[in-house]
């Protein structure tokens, strides 16, 4: 088998197990991640989603950066830059206040389409349309990368 | 708050890390779920063929959540679908503009102790929080 096909097989079981995670951790009820992020009534459950993933992450990738390539690739792809930018700030507020409004971030919006909750289809609508607006107006914004 | 809360946030994001030191292991990629749908639609090439295949197994599980524990996606926000549809268009342009989202710079950044993700995620969440605020101000409900 040709390793693009493995990685392809790889991304899709990786797909499955990330869902299955994201649906047992809460993150897949909009409630429960607005509730984590009100000072009024604050659950602080979602914060453990956190500590698990970047727990077993984190020990993980101390181990893996001393090899020279993964297992089925001959190089890393993982970013390597340590500039700040307007650009990542700007983005990453604009992101923050669209999580606290809908009570979605990307990975458990997608995930919960297979559920066929409306708002979840509403949502990722108005998600890729957003994405593809920056793109076409990335260039208007005079904004280094 | 108690342990019945605690312990399926906890291992569910023990499976989320399990998950994406699977993709850096074997594929050498960072699982950030907002670029993955962004570049599978603007790059939609033989080299990018793992970003469906990505979309296809988060659905896929979406489906088994469903199948066996279909509360998991209860959506009791009360948010209105005008404002969903504003949350949706802010977190698909902030994502691409920001470079990641909760997965690309909250668990894959941060467990790489990169300074840029760091930066991205107290951002967001500090926005996030605002906005829930604002929400709270919006219905009068301090």
């Amino acid at each position: 088998m040709a390793n693009r096909t493995k990685q392809n097989l790889i991304s899709l079981a990786v797909g499955f197990l990330f869902a299955i995670g994201l649906g047992l951790s809460g993150m897949t009820q909009p409630h429960k991640v607005i509730a984590f992020l009100d000072p009024w009534n604050w659950d602080p459950s979602l914060l453990f989603v956190m500590v698990g993933a970047i727990g077993i992450h984190g020990l993980a990738f101390m181990m893996l950066k001393k090899r020279a390539s993964p297992l089925l690739d001959t190089r890393w792809h993982f970013p390597t830059r340590k500039d700040l930018t307007a650009r990542l700030v700007i983005g990453s507020a604009l992101f923050g206040l669209g999580w606290g409004l809908g009570g979605f971030c990307p990975g458990p919006s997608l995930t919960s389409l297979s559920s066929g909750n409306f708002l979840s289809v509403v949502f990722v609508g108005a998600m890729i349309l957003g994405m593809l607006i920056f793109k076409k107006t990335e260039s208007l914004l005079k904004l280094r990368d | 708050m108690d342990l019945n809360s605690i312990l399926p946030s906890l291992w569910g994001g023990v499976l989320i890390g399990v998950a994406v030191t699977v993709m850096l292991y074997f594929n050498g990629r960072v699982t950030g779920v907002s670029g993955i749908i962004a570049s599978s639609l603007t790059k939609p090439n033989a080299e990018g063929m793992w970003r469906w295949f990505f979309i296809a197994g988060i659905l896929l599980g979406g489906f088994f959540v469903n199948w066996v524990r279909p509360e998991l996606f209860a959506n009791l926000s009360g948010r209105s679908t005008t404002t969903v549809a504003i949350a949706g268009l802010l977190v698909g342009y902030g994502t691409v503009m920001g470079s990641g989202c909760t997965s690309g710079h909250g668990v894959c950044g941060l467990s790489r102790l990169s300074v840029r993700s760091a930066v991205a995620t107290i951002t967001f969440m500090f926005c996030g929080f605002l906005a829930v605020i604002f929400m709270r101000f919006l219905s009068g409900g301090f």
